[in-house]
């Protein structure tokens, strides 16, 4: 019995788990072929330090993806919160972004308005007091939070050490506590998680908070590479973190999601960006092409669940 | 006898396994054919067949009548009108624009075809999931089919709704239509089947005439002899565990005491609307109420508290498994510890799923277990938990018979244990097969109660009383 039920399922497991990796490494090797300077260690060293901002963004927008949701505010979150702390100091940033999210998760639970508007609202709202802080103009950084963009040693970035952290710290809290637990719970049916005794609300609340706060922290790695936080910092990057989620197999209906799977998303984008850049494609026509693999994935998703 | 459809020696696989081996089945102008066995049987699959759906590997399908499905998921659009659904796909037309004019004319005739009084207009969504029905079987008429099946119409149907339905069956098998019928109510079959081809793992074991006893047909089915069909081991009642006291929701319920006992069952019976969901649930404090108590083991919940609750020691089983029992893109283990997460323990957890006979592994998605056994599993998440009280709203409904007696047994081990249930069933036989008690609600009020031995006529006598305020 055993034995029949295992050979059923493994195959399938194996893609659906794999297929976003088996994707990864078909189009690392295509782009190598192409331009063998693409193996270049300081290049892929680049690859991950340029992942790394989307990664740790895309890393709390599982949180909310799996519970159900969606976070259309990363984006806005992150600048203000690298702005705040360009002109204070860099963990006020973060407690910035983490109640930019708890207000959120507030709308969301107990104002009952549907994620995708209370979050539309907090990407004008925080966006908005980004430009209000910053009268407009780009500031520097304090020296913490430059370090978290430089370089802890030749060939050792930082920010790719911090993507692999938050890659851990994610898959941590999505397989071993309680709270992620209870996103795949919530997620893939509300009203059973009630009923199950699981306060969803309360839950909410914090997933909505733990994504303002990686979303910061992606503000921050941001603003540290660049030396200075910008008005316009991270715009449109919320939508590179819903395709990074979706690239790696989660479903925007709730309930499946992995940590691995979103890493796996992020670094497709990056490989694809490095990639059309070193093959000399025109920056318009990458959009395209950017475009077309974000629908190729979701289509193959799709295929893989019938 | 005009033969409208023959099948001979249908065989069909999924994979390795075989879902249907060498079916034959051939159905009549002018009868109710029903298909009668448990969930797995290949009951479904066989539809499917015959209505194209699914390919089959081996065997021949005959057809001389065209033929409709009522699926149990209906296929109507909420939004649209009664008449538009009617029409869906073939709406009337004038100019290229749609003819309401002639789609208001045509659909009275064919409404009254299936004895439907409902406004044309009305969108479909305002209508009972009974008269949703009665939608379908009139647009699958209009369409001449000649063989309509039915798969598990009943399911979410009253009694009183049932006995609709099944009038209207009689009614088109007089004008030569073949119907195929799938319940797993054995009374319905008693009174209107006129053939019934049991499957048993993909096989027909057997054809049976009308007069079928209830006990040769579950024999077939489960392919042993079965001792009883409501197992209930009686225990000397204990303590209140459960004390529901004067608890009013205005315009829902009124008034509802009901105390269960250590080691009792206490049933609920009545029609739906009755409120026996709504007490259930603002008992478990899912949902408010107005004025009253719920106390669990002496202690009072606080209201509209469903962890106060849980912590308390009451379960809930609620009556729509997938909409509300699980988690269907979780794994059968994700779902068993789903109201114990603080405390997980896998031992614990296999345990359950062996102690349940769950046929499944715990790291198989839910979603691919039969209704029975995803039953198993929300009743399971709950025995982890340890209530002292467990409430199970409809815990049988779509459940096939082996796993019935199976969710019976496990009622008898929680009272055997000193713990009490509170069983809400619109199933009479099972309800009063079943309980110590039972409780007989009727518009949101408390009707009566009847002892152990009840008939069915005295709990329906109750049921269907007026109360006058």
């Amino acid at each position: 019995m055993s034995t029949i039920s295992i050979r059923k399922y493994a195959p399938k497991k194996y893609l659906a788990e794999n297929g976003a990796l088996a994707g990864l490494l078909l189009l690392a090797l295509v782009i190598a072929i192409m331009q063998p300077a693409f193996l270049n260690a300081q290049n892929l060293l680049n690859v991950g330090v340029q992942a790394a901002v989307i990664a740790i963004m895309a890393f709390g927008m599982t949180f909310v993806v799996v519970a159900g949701g969606i976070d259309l505010s990363v984006g806005s979150i992150a600048a203000l919160a690298a702005m705040v702390g360009a002109l204070t100091a860099g963990p006020i940033g973060l407690v910035v972004g983490a109640l930019c999210g708890l207000v959120n998760g507030a709308l969301i639970s107990y104002g009952k308005l549907p994620p995708f508007i209370a979050t539309l609202a907090m990407l004008s709202v925080a966006r908005g007091l980004t430009l209000v802080l910053s009268e407009g103009q780009p500031h520097e950084t304090d020296a913490l939070v430059t370090f978290l963009g430089s370089n802890l040693a030749p060939m050792v970035p930082l920010p790719l050490l911090l993507m692999l952290a938050f890659f851990g710290i994610t898959g941590l809290i999505l397989t071993r506590t309680n709270l992620g637990r209870r996103m795949y719970a919530i997620g893939g049916n509300e009203e059973a998680a009630k009923l199950s005794g699981i306060d969803v609300r309360k839950q909410k609340l914090w997933i909505y908070a733990l994504s303002g706060l990686f979303a910061a922290a992606a503000g921050l790695v941001l603003a540290g590479r660049l030396g200075s936080a910008g008005p316009q910092a991270a715009a449109g990057y919320e939508l590179d973190a819903i395709a990074a989620v979706v690239i790696g197999g989660a479903s925007l209906s709730g309930g499946v999601g992995r940590a691995t799977g979103t890493l796996v998303g992020a670094l497709v984008l990056a490989v694809l960006r490095n990639g059309l850049n070193l093959l000399q494609v025109p920056p318009f026509w990458q959009q395209v092409v950017i475009g077309v693999v974000i629908a190729l994935a979701a289509l193959l998703d799709s295929l893989r669940r019938r | 006898m005009k033969t409208l459809i023959t099948a001979r020696g249908i065989t069909k696989h999924f994979g390795a396994t075989k879902a249907l081996d060498g079916v034959d089945l051939e159905i009549f102008a002018g009868e109710v054919h029903v298909l009668l066995g448990e969930n797995g049987a290949g009951k479904s699959t066989l539809v499917k067949v015959l209505a194209g759906i699914h390919g089959h590997d081996a065997g021949t399908i005959e057809g001389h009548a065209s033929l409709a499905v009522i699926h149990q998921e209906l296929a109507l659009v909420p939004e649209l009108s009664v008449a538009e659904n009617l029409f869906l796909n073939r709406l009337p037309r004038r100019f290229g624009f749609v003819d309401r004019a002639e789609m208001r004319r045509r659909a009275p005739e064919l409404l009254d075809r299936v004895g439907l009084d409902v406004d044309p207009d009305a969108k479909v969504k305002d209508l009972g999931i009974a008269q949703q029905q009665m939608i379908e079987i009139a647009r699958a008429l209009d369409k001449n089919a000649g063989v309509l099946i039915l798969d598990e119409p009943t399911a979410v149907l009253t009694e009183t709704e049932t006995d609709r339905l099944l009038q209207i069956m009689a009614q088109l098998r007089q004008n030569g239509v073949g119907l195929v019928f799938i319940t797993h109510h054995l009374d319905e079959i008693q009174r209107i089947a006129d053939r019934i081809t049991v499957l048993r793992d993909g096989r027909s074991v057997g054809v049976l005439g009308p007069k079928a006893t209830t006990r040769h047909m579950i024999e077939l089915m489960v392919g042993r002899p079965i001792d009883e069909q409501y197992p209930r081991a009686q225990q000397r009642p204990g303590q209140p565990l459960l004390s529901i006291e004067g608890l009013t929701k205005r315009g829902v319920f009124e008034d509802i005491t009901i105390e269960v006992h250590a080691g009792e069952v206490v049933g609920i019976a009545g029609l739906v609307g009755a409120g026996r969901t709504e007490v259930a649930r603002a008992a478990f404090g899912v949902d408010g109420y107005d004025r009253g108590t719920v106390k669990v083991d002496g202690k009072p919940l606080r209201r509209n508290d469903v962890q106060a609750a849980i912590k308390a020691g009451l379960g809930l089983v609620p009556e729509d498994r997938k909409g509300q029992g699980l988690v269907l893109t979780a794994t059968v283990g994700q779902n068993l510890e789903l109201v114990t997460l603080h405390d997980r323990d896998r031992k614990r957890l296999h345990d359950i799923a062996g102690k349940l006979r769950i046929k499944g592994r715990v790291e198989q998605p839910v979603k691919e277990l039969s209704g029975g056994n995803q039953q198993k599993v929300v009743i399971g998440k709950w025995l982890l938990a340890d209530p002292k009280v467990l409430i199970l709203d409809e815990p049988t409904r779509g459940v096939d018979v082996g796993a019935k007696v199976e969710i019976y047994e496990l009622i008898n081990r929680m009272t055997a244990q000193g713990r009490a249930v509170l069983l809400v069933s619109s199933d009479l036989p099972e309800v009063i097969g079943m309980s110590d008690r039972v409780v007989v609600m009727a518009h949101g009020r408390v009707a009566g109660e009847l002892p152990r031995g009840a008939t069915q006529d005295q709990v329906m006598a109750l049921a269907v009383q007026e109360i006058s305020a």
